[in-house]
């Protein structure tokens, strides 16, 4: 993105950069509300809903619920490192960062390969709920459709995500950012906070409602 | 500014750019290109009307069957020419084309804010149009539930919906791309001087339509989402239970609901058809007022107007879908809102119709174009009520009727004023002079097999007949009064292509001329004919960056010398 073009504009406290983003922030927003309150128009049309810890592992789950708030957390440490010149911070809480995002795609890959590979206390847990077989699919009625379209979609966000951090990375390993350059540190920062909170709502309406 | 920079080997300079102009006509040539073809899809589609079951001529071999065009063929089509026109024809032309070319130019910025973002929204949208492209020669041929894509037909239908599916995700996410980076052009680099109420009508247009792109687009990606996970995961989101095709019973879970794809399909689409007029309004008006010499009348009742159109066509989506049994109250709401959305449609064409009033016109080719838009919007605009109103709406639903009333607001609406606006920016883009015979004949014969195309289909549609017939309604008693106008509509749509030509000849032959153009051939106000050469400066647009003093429309100010004031000129 030129910078030169940007240079001393801003929207009240915002530079340029960080408006788009804003922008982009809002039109996620809305893909994602589109598709949680289509999963709950369907789910409140359905004739019955199995109940969210029969089928999912809600501890497992939890953890990782737990594991992405504290990469928020390690996100905020980075900008603050680079805000008071700390190149060692930086890297290392960037790098915190991807490794607590990689972590819980690991996790939610181990989830899937779970589902769908299919066992006997699986299909127990799938029939209780009124499903056939013992694979959990995205064709296990309305309730496998909701849960896979939301989850991966959330995913490919936090994969996005980590690529997005992993090039921040590589370019603050290389000294480019400092105390009077952080803005795209910052940027960076607010799509990772956005997929935390973003999951924080996929988390209470498929596994704990 | 050449002399300083590195000699640009071609691909840089004209395929590769980061520059918003060259981005803008590469917009334009892709856009144009597509609008050919979409409108040869519909000249092949207009055969089979016109003469059911006749082999095509030129081209029939290619339709195979014996050159007749088969009826699964004619489906396809049909939703190809309806993609086609809107997706990859007039958005890219009104907002990625004149967008990116002139909100830059009459803001005063040098460039778009985000240049790279900006080419790469570019070739989002040639991959796009290219996957569409693809849906072609895919087994069982493109896209064939319609261009709405309504399931559960779109969920069963052949691969190319899926390739369609595909193409549109590139599409909505090119069309995100440029949407921000517009939004935050103009929010940001606005030149000095250049405040909210002194920006040109057009700049305005542009920026509200990309609002409504930011906003509007999401729903139908998620809902392009669900859809794909219907055809490639099996899920059933848009799928009932128990469906029965070609008298099989369907083995998926069902319990989906067809109708969650039309609310999200037309949250999407209502608002897109704000898309497709505001860029047209904001053309129109800067032709108007520089060609009438006088100030636009009501600046910001404009304004205002474009702003709660923007609003309100947010929640108008459910007059598409009166038929789809929904209670009384919900559809008193939505033909309320859609009642109400009519009012600034009409205070915005008010505005236009009084700027002619007591104004010395100059009847150039843009202006024709821009006059001609007036009434054949005001019939689009005006024959959409009925289909506003649940009652009527439910007599002329999918009828021709509705095929006749949103071309009216398209074809001799918003790519009358496409063109207009290629004719009065020509000389800014080239340097060179559009020839104005060539010209007024393109639109004089435009103008008249227009509405030989579309004026029928009220009669056709009010007659009751329906909008997808292979055809043409040869086999419904009901129709049998109103048959002979197929033939009616179909040579005017001939010859309304055989009109273009004229408009094909005068760009090569203009571009290829030696008539240069002054930088300022039309006595213009706006800065990207006061400040700047034609064509502008390859990076940088200006030699220094104007600073703005006045109005977009200061002409004929009572003691100024000339009339017209620019916008930069001090005092």
């Amino acid at each position: 993105m030129n910078q030169t073009l940007a240079a001393g504009k801003s929207f009240g406290t915002a530079t340029t950069g960080k408006l788009a983003m804003w922008l982009f922030l809002v039109m996620d927003a809305l893909t994602f509300i589109t598709i949680l309150i289509g999963g709950i128009a369907l789910r409140n049309a359905a004739p019955s809903w199995p109940q969210a810890d029969v089928i999912l592992n809600v501890p497992l789950t939890a953890f990782n619920t737990f594991l992405l708030i504290c990469t928020s957390f390690t996100m905020v440490m980075a900008l603050n490192g680079v805000q008071r010149n700390d190149q060692k911070s930086l890297v290392k809480y960037l790098g915190l960062t991807i490794l607590g995002g990689v972590v819980f795609l690991g996790i939610q890959v181990y989830e899937y390969y779970h589902f769908i590979a299919g066992n006997e206390s699986l299909g127990a847990a799938l029939s209780a709920s009124g499903f056939s077989g013992d694979k959990f699919l995205p064709s296990t009625g309305m309730y496998g459709a909701v849960f896979y379209t939301t989850t991966s979609f959330h995913g490919l966000h936090v994969l996005s995500g980590v690529i997005y951090l992993f090039v921040i990375f590589l370019q603050a390993k290389n000294g480019i950012y400092g105390s009077d350059n952080f803005d795209r540190v910052e940027i960076a920062g607010l799509f990772w906070h956005f997929v935390d909170l973003i999951w924080i709502l996929v988390f209470t309406i498929i596994y704990l409602l | 500014m050449s002399t300083d920079h590195h000699k640009e080997s071609f691909w840089t300079k004209y395929i590769f750019s980061t520059d918003h102009k060259i981005i803008g006509i590469q917009y334009g040539i892709t856009s144009l290109v597509w609008l050919l073809f979409g409108f040869t899809l519909m000249m092949i589609m207009r055969y089979q009307l016109a003469y059911p079951e006749s082999p095509v001529p030129f081209i029939g071999s290619l339709l195979g069957d014996g050159g007749i065009l088969p009826s699964e063929m004619y489906n396809s089509l049909g939703a190809m020419h309806g993609t086609i026109m809107i997706f990859l024809g007039v958005v890219p032309l009104a907002f990625g084309a004149f967008g990116n070319y002139f909100v830059p130019l009459q803001i005063g910025a040098i460039d778009m804010a985000f240049p790279k973002l900006n080419a790469a929204s570019y070739w989002m949208y040639f991959m796009g149009s290219v996957v569409m492209a693809i849906g072609f020669f895919v087994p069982g041929g493109a896209a064939n539930s319609g261009w709405t894509s309504y399931p559960p037909l779109a969920d069963v239908a052949t691969m190319g919906q899926t390739v369609w599916l595909w193409g549109m995700v590139l599409l909505i996410t090119s069309s995100l791309l440029g949407s921000v980076n517009i939004l935050v052009t103009v929010i940001q680099l606005r030149t000095e001087g250049m405040t909210w109420m002194k920006l040109p009508i057009f700049v305005w247009t542009q920026f509200i339509t990309a609002f409504l792109l930011l906003l509007a687009f999401p729903p139908l990606e998620a809902a392009g989402v669900l859809q794909l996970m219907d055809r490639l995961a099996g899920t059933s989101f848009f799928m009932p239970s128990g469906l029965v095709v070609s008298g099989e019973v369907l083995t998926n879970a069902g319990g989906g609901s067809p109708l969650l794809w039309q609310h999200l399909f037309w949250f999407l689409a209502h608002p897109e058809v704000y898309v497709l007029i505001l860029p047209a309004f904001g053309i129109i008006t800067e032709i108007i007022a520089n060609n009438t010499r006088k100030p636009i009348w009501g600046y910001k009742a404009l304004v205002y107007a474009m702003i709660f159109l923007g609003f309100m066509s947010f929640i108008v989506w459910a007059h598409h879908m009166y038929i789809t049994g929904m209670g009384t109250t919900i559809g008193a709401f939505f033909q309320t809102t859609t009642m109400i959305i009519s009012i600034p449609s009409v205070v915005i064409l008010t505005a236009l119709l009084l700027s002619l009033w007591g104004g010395s016109i100059r009847f150039n080719t843009p202006m024709l174009f821009a006059l001609g838009f007036i009434p054949m919007f005001g019939i689009g605009g005006l024959t959409g009520l009925p289909l506003g109103l649940a009652a009527s709406d439910i007599h002329l639903h999918d009828t021709y009727y509705v095929i006749g009333h949103f071309h009216y607001v398209v074809a001799p609406g918003t790519i009358f004023a496409l063109f207009a606006g290629i004719y009065y920016w020509f000389p800014k883009m080239t340097g060179k002079k559009t020839n104005e015979t060539l010209g007024k004949l393109h639109f004089f014969f435009s103008f008249i097999f227009m509405n030989g195309v579309f004026m029928p289909m009220f009669v056709q549609g009010l007659a009751g007949v329906s909008r997808r017939l292979w055809d043409g309604g040869e086999i419904y008693a009901h129709a049998a009064d109103v048959l002979y106008l197929n033939e009616v509509m179909s040579v005017s749509a001939w010859l309304l292509g055989l009109a273009q030509i004229f408009f094909i000849v005068n760009m090569i032959v203009s571009l290829r001329g030696k008539k240069t153009a002054e930088v300022n051939p039309w006595d213009a106000t706006t800065i990207e004919w006061t400040d700047t050469t034609s064509p502008p400066l390859g990076h940088g647009n200006f030699e220094t960056v104007p600073s703005v003093y006045r109005g977009p429309y200061e002409y004929s100010v009572p003691g100024a010398d000339k009339d017209f004031t620019p916008q930069s000129e001090k005092g």
